[in-house]
């Protein structure tokens, strides 16, 4: 596909030489050759094999033209350099061997970059992540924009897999150690400015206000200037390839030089992350061990290992789970329901408790002016107080600037009546959970706020249509449970009745995703999804804890199979008070099928002010300041009193594991056997990020296709015979134990 | 190294808004006066020698100044001190035991205590704003004789003690008891003692404006040599302005112990191989505004008398100008930082009814006006960021800052505004031209003078 020779060009006209649908284009600025990549079918650049020979022979055109004295590689998508790797390429191989190839190219062409007789300046603006990052630390340059869309990273191990194109070999020599441990352990991203302070990135560009053209362009085509005048003052000298080291960095290289003391690092890293995954996540360790071996028995060995690690990585269950997630992430993130009739401008939010003033903090910098009104002045002002302090940290972080902070708060009013509820646009109430209370608001709401407004309610258990009854408009009554604390959760589900409108629902995820989230979207019910799978399993942990296992064992056993915080410490952080209710409820509309423990433990433990966390007493006592959590011995008396004795042939720590998930999971398979959920696929991502269903098993469903439809059925059989139908596993589940093809992942 | 601090400061006060002025002289072109509006005139201008900073001015204050710009003032003018109704000064950095400049000046001029001052502020469009303040109140019936100008020193300004060293002092004054005030001077760590300098970045952006300006160079595509040549332009022309004794609004200023100035002392003619030579100051090392492209810190006042037209005839003055009109506008602090002149320009010739061909005289504040002169010839920029139909057209430079300009001239931040009024006016009768247009950046203004 390659045409035309090279020739420099006189002036700065660029002259470009090669087919226009190409996916990457060679302009001649004087003696520097400006390859612009731009994948022709995708909105993002991605490393794939398609891609990786064209720029091979890119390369290679551009080395064999005696002319040209340096490169600069640059990204003509907007806000993309390269986003990284083609998760699907990966994805097609069939075994560990076809992905250490693809690594070992990757390798292979890296290295030819690396050591290109001509230096090569990779201008960075927008992502720069993964595969891209690698491709960018191969060359001998790197200049970023400030821009906030440019970040690098290397998020493999988010996926279960490592850097595995030399990122692990290039990273620890370019950036230090612990620095390059830090950036692939945490795959988090790194921006511009950061980058240049850890010695990623050798200069920075200011992205450029609106001038002659538009600003994204200009701010590129600006960058590229600028990486051409760093291309000719590298080959002129005039500009130093390294930086001269401070006295800090020459003390840690020193350091780094003794074994003895890189030993040690990878001893602490190697805890740490035990610490933090219980050894449920293989991609960190392998991370370490490619990093050690590249240092320890040289390169070609850390390249080999890297490959090998690769390969084997991408066939584990659980980087094919997270990759699951990811890919189920990505999905929902997006509307499917359209584009609402009219954005939400104005919102209003009933309750400025935690959850409502977490609401407004996550919708107030979105442009959208928000309303927070509470009944009480005190309320009120704790509810103000929390937003502000959550954009106030983010000032501390830099991540914005105090007048950033002042114009975003100038968008939230505290109020204590309906004024200005005529221009609002969307409701969403948050106050107490009881029908009575969210019937009255809902009619005060309706008299005061404008047709068209959407009216929502953030109930973790109510069914929405029996909050709609009192609704004169129901088409515009939808459920927004969200999950505290509302800025850090991920998840928003959205829950719909048979009255909900298209267009309502469509506007509620159009907000939801403003807000950043991630959303499922399921049909009511009791408990709707996320609370229905909870309840089981917390009904089950109280039987658990009757029956005599320690908080603490059970914490631990619960962690160690991959829940971020342990069933218990779970509880206090729901609330007591919160479970006790929901227990109640849901039974109420489940039946017996939804018992476990005795509902007069917790209705006793409310009773004696034993809420949980935000009491600083549940099972455990929380004091401030202390970290240790020690057991509440009266809330052990309680136990005491209603213990029930242990049978010991389903209570091996294993059992007590399996009989938590596997109510958890059943309950899944009916939400999704009985239409509440659309697909499977929400169900996943639903539990992993709003109720931290362990991330590397992918989700219930998930799960059940890896372990075995019919293993577990099993083991509820044997939990049946003990319990009764708590543990009778859902026609969903017993189809697929009996038919092993069937899987909700093919 | 002053030189740097310089640049940083001065681009910190052009922030977001923009000044210029029309100056008219009535021969054959409409006058542009309006039915049942007083007509508003211009008697005379003059100002003190611009100095960098820290030079002869080191030891004046700026009240200092502002009181050699009023007398010299009066001096000219042989304005009795009773006649003004009026005066109103403008400055950016305030002195903390003089914030109001205008009075402290008056009171020291010798103008009787009866008169009212007030001191006003609009970063680099100070002056600016005090001369159409002074408008309103002619305007309003209230005054007739109004003097107005600007004063700025960089040679001393307020720096403070930091934030926690101020807090402890001040609930130091309020301690009792022995025992506690050492418990409150216990407390002061070594980090108090920090000084707070007056900001150099833009409140709401923390940017600087050295790197804001540079950025706006670059979103324009205005080239280093493009400047280095605007640069030598300036100095060049404000040379020959200076030889030639066209100056003449110049006060001759005695600053005690140190003899009689009356010439500006930033003027530098050197080659462009020189300026070629520098390095840039803010975005290094690929950024292109250099020390020779930036204006340098100065001391300055400046000063305007305006009046009615009949009390200037009955009073038997010549008036120079007829004040008109004026207009001032704002933008996005970030990014349109500077380009003031571009949207200002086209509001008050559409006021006036009159196009920019028809102007003899541009007296442009040189913060950015390459940018501002590629902004107003560029269709993409009227129509994407202005909301107009098309172009403002390209600014005949020959008839631009014939006399020099801030970068050769220097910025006193406050006084400049004034400068430019009075070097317009100058001009416009030197080279008999009718119309002349004032722009600067900081808080976009117009005023039409007609003679």
């Amino acid at each position: 596909y390659a045409s035309g020779t090279l020739q420099p060009g006189v002036g700065i006209e660029p002259v470009t030489f090669l087919n226009p649908k190409a996916a990457a284009l060679i302009a001649v600025k004087d003696d520097v050759a400006v390859i612009r990549i731009n994948n022709p079918d995708s909105k993002v650049n991605t490393l794939s094999i398609p891609m990786q020979r064209e720029m091979a022979e890119v390369m290679n055109e551009v080395w064999a033209n005696g002319a040209v004295k340096s490169v600069v590689l640059i990204s003509s998508k907007p806000g993309c350099f390269i986003a990284g790797a083609d998760i699907n390429m990966i994805q097609a191989c069939r075994s560990a061997e076809e992905v250490t190839a693809l690594s070992q190219e990757g390798q292979k062409m890296f290295e030819k970059i690396e050591k290109s007789p001509i230096p090569i300046v990779a201008a960075i603006n927008g992502s720069c992540l993964g595969g891209g990052l690698e491709f960018a630390l191969a060359c001998q340059y790197r200049v970023a924009t400030k821009s906030r869309k440019t970040v690098l990273g290397t998020p493999e191990v988010m996926l279960g897999l490592l850097p595995g194109a030399g990122g692990t070999q290039r990273l620890p020599k370019m950036v230090g150690l612990p620095s390059a441990f830090d950036v692939m352990l945490t795959g988090r991203n790194i921006r511009a400015d950061k980058a240049k302070k850890m010695g990623l990135v050798h200069q920075l560009v200011d992205p450029l206000g609106p001038g002659l053209k538009d600003s994204d362009v200009r701010t590129v085509e600006y960058l590229e200037e600028v990486a051409v005048g760093f291309a000719k003052g590298i080959v002129n000298k005039s500009i130093p390839l390294t930086k001269r080291k401070g006295i800090m960095q020459k003390l840690q290289d020193y350091a780094m030089g003794i074994p003895f003391v890189r030993q040690q690092i990878y001893k602490t890293v190697t805890k740490r992350v035990m610490n933090q995954t219980k050894g449920l996540y293989p991609a960190p360790l392998k991370i370490i061990e490619c990093v050690k071996a590249g240092l320890e028995k040289g390169s070609e060995a850390g390249y080999l290992e890297e490959s090998q690690n690769f390969g084997k990585l991408a066939m584990t269950p659980e980087s094919k789970a997270l990759v699951g997630l990811y890919q189920g992430q990505v999905a929902c993130k997006k509307n499917r329901f359209g584009t609402p009739e009219r954005e939400v401008k104005n919102l209003a939010i009933l309750g400025a408790g935690l959850m409502g003033a977490g609401i407004a903090q996550v919708t107030v910098d979105k442009g959208v002016n928000v309303i927070l009104k509470d009944t009480a002045t005190e309320g009120l002002s704790r509810g103000q107080d929390q937003v502000y302090k959550g954009f106030n940290a983010k000032v501390k972080k830099k991540s914005i600037t105090s007048f950033e902070r002042d114009t975003t708060m100038s968008c939230l009013t505290g109020q204590l009546d309906y004024s200005g509820f005529e221009r609002v646009d969307m409701v969403i109430e948050a106050v107490f959970e009881d029908l009575s209370i969210k019937h009255k608001v809902l009619k005060e709401v309706e008299a005061v706020t404008p047709p068209h407004c959407i009216f929502a309610t953030n109930t973790s258990g109510l069914p929405i249509k029996d909050i709609a009854a009192a609704s004169k408009r129901p088409e515009n009554v939808i459920g927004m449970h969200y999950f505290s604390p509302v800025d850090k959760m991920q998840l928003l589900e959205i829950i719909t009745t048979d009255k909900t409108s298209k267009d309502t629902t469509a506007s509620a995820v159009a907000l939801g995703l403003k807000q950043g989230k991630i959303i499922i979207v399921v049909k009511d019910g009791p408990g709707f999804y996320t609370t229905r799978c909870l309840s089981p399993m917390l009904a089950e942990l109280l039987r658990l804890l009757q029956e005599g296992v320690e908080p603490k064992k059970l914490d631990l056993l619960t962690t160690s199979f991959g829940l971020p915080v342990g069933a218990v410490i779970l509880a206090d952080e729901v609330g007591i008070d919160v479970a006790a209710h929901v227990g109640k409820t849901m039974t109420k509309a489940f039946g017996s099928r939804l018992d476990g423990g005795n509902i007069e433990v917790v209705t006793t433990m409310v009773e004696k002010g034993f809420t949980g966390r935000k009491a600083g007493k549940g099972f455990y006592i929380y004091e401030k300041g202390s970290k240790s959590r020690n057991i509440n011995p009266a809330a052990e008396e309680i136990l005491k009193k209603f213990k029930l004795s242990a049978p010991p042939s389903v209570s091996s720590d294993s059992d007590v594991q399996y009989r938590l998930v596997s109510r958890f999971v059943n309950e899944a398979l009916l939400c999704l056997q009985e239409g509440i959920l659309s697909n499977p696929m929400e169900g996943d991502i639903g539990a992993v990020f709003g109720l931290g269903f362990p991330p590397f098993l992918g989700g219930p469903f998930r799960f059940v296709d890896a372990f075995g439809a019919d293993k577990l059925v099993q083991k509820m059989k044997k939990y049946e015979e003990v319990y009764g139908n708590q543990f009778t596993a859902c026609q969903l589940l017993q189809d697929h134990a009996k038919d092993s093809s069937k899987k909700f992942y093919k | 190294q002053v030189t740097n601090y310089v640049m940083v400061s001065a681009k910190k006060f052009a922030r977001e808004n923009l000044f210029s002025l029309l100056l008219v002289q009535t021969k054959s072109k409409k006058t542009l006066a309006k039915p049942g509006v007083k007509n508003i005139v211009l008697v005379e201008g003059v100002r003190t020698p611009f100095l960098l900073s820290g030079t002869i001015y080191n030891d004046f204050m700026a009240h200092d100044l502002a009181r050699a710009a009023l007398l010299g003032l009066l001096n000219k003018t042989s304005l009795p001190k009773d006649a003004v109704d009026y005066i109103v000064y403008g400055t950016v950095i305030q002195e903390v035991k003089t914030s109001n400049v205008a009075r402290e000046a008056a009171l020291g001029a010798g103008i009787s205590e009866k008169i009212p001052a007030h001191t006003v502020t609009m970063a680099c469009i100070s002056a600016n704003q005090a001369i159409t303040t002074a408008v309103g109140l002619i305007a309003a019936g209230q005054c007739d004789v109004v003097v107005a100008g600007g004063v700025e020193t960089m040679s001393d300004m307020p720096i403070r003690h930091s934030r926690k060293m101020r807090k402890t002092m001040l609930t130091l004054n309020k301690a009792k008891t022995l025992s506690q005030r050492l418990t409150l001077l216990s407390k002061i760590r070594l980090g108090y003692l920090t000084p707070e300098l007056p900001a150099l970045t833009e409140f709401s952006t923390n940017e600087t404006m050295g790197h804001s300006a540079d950025r706006l160079t670059a979103a324009f595509g205005v080239s280093r040599r493009e400047q280095d040549e605007f640069a030598f332009r300036s100095h060049s022309l404000a040379k020959k302005a200076q030889d030639a004794g066209l100056l003449s609004d110049v006060l001759s200023v005695n600053v005690p112990g140190k003899g009689i100035v009356s010439k500006d002392n930033g003027i530098r003619p050197s080659s462009m191989e020189q300026l070629e030579k520098l390095k840039p100051v803010f975005i290094k090392p690929h950024g292109t505004i250099t020390p020779a492209s930036s204006s340098f810190l100065t001391d300055g006042a400046s000063a305007v008398l305006l009046m009615s037209e009949e009390k200037a005839l009955a009073m038997g003055y010549k008036p120079k100008a007829y004040l008109r009109d004026f207009v001032f506008v704002s933008q996005d602090p970030k990014d349109q930082l500077l380009l003031g002149p571009s949207y200002a320009t086209p509001e008050v010739l559409e006021k006036s009814g009159i196009t920019l061909d028809d102007i003899d005289v541009f007296e442009f504040h040189e913060g950015q006006i390459l940018a501002n002169l590629k902004a107003m010839d560029s269709d993409w920029f009227a129509q994407t960021c202005m909301g107009r139909k098309s172009k403002v057209g390209v600014l005949p430079i020959e008839k631009l800052n014939l006399w020099g300009g801030s970068l050769s001239l220097g910025h006193p931040f406050g006084a400049t505004g004034a400068r430019l009024v009075t070097a317009a006016v100058n001009r416009l009768k030197k080279e008999g031209g009718q119309y002349a247009l004032v722009a600067a950046c900081a808080a976009g203004g117009q005023v039409v003078f007609d003679l």
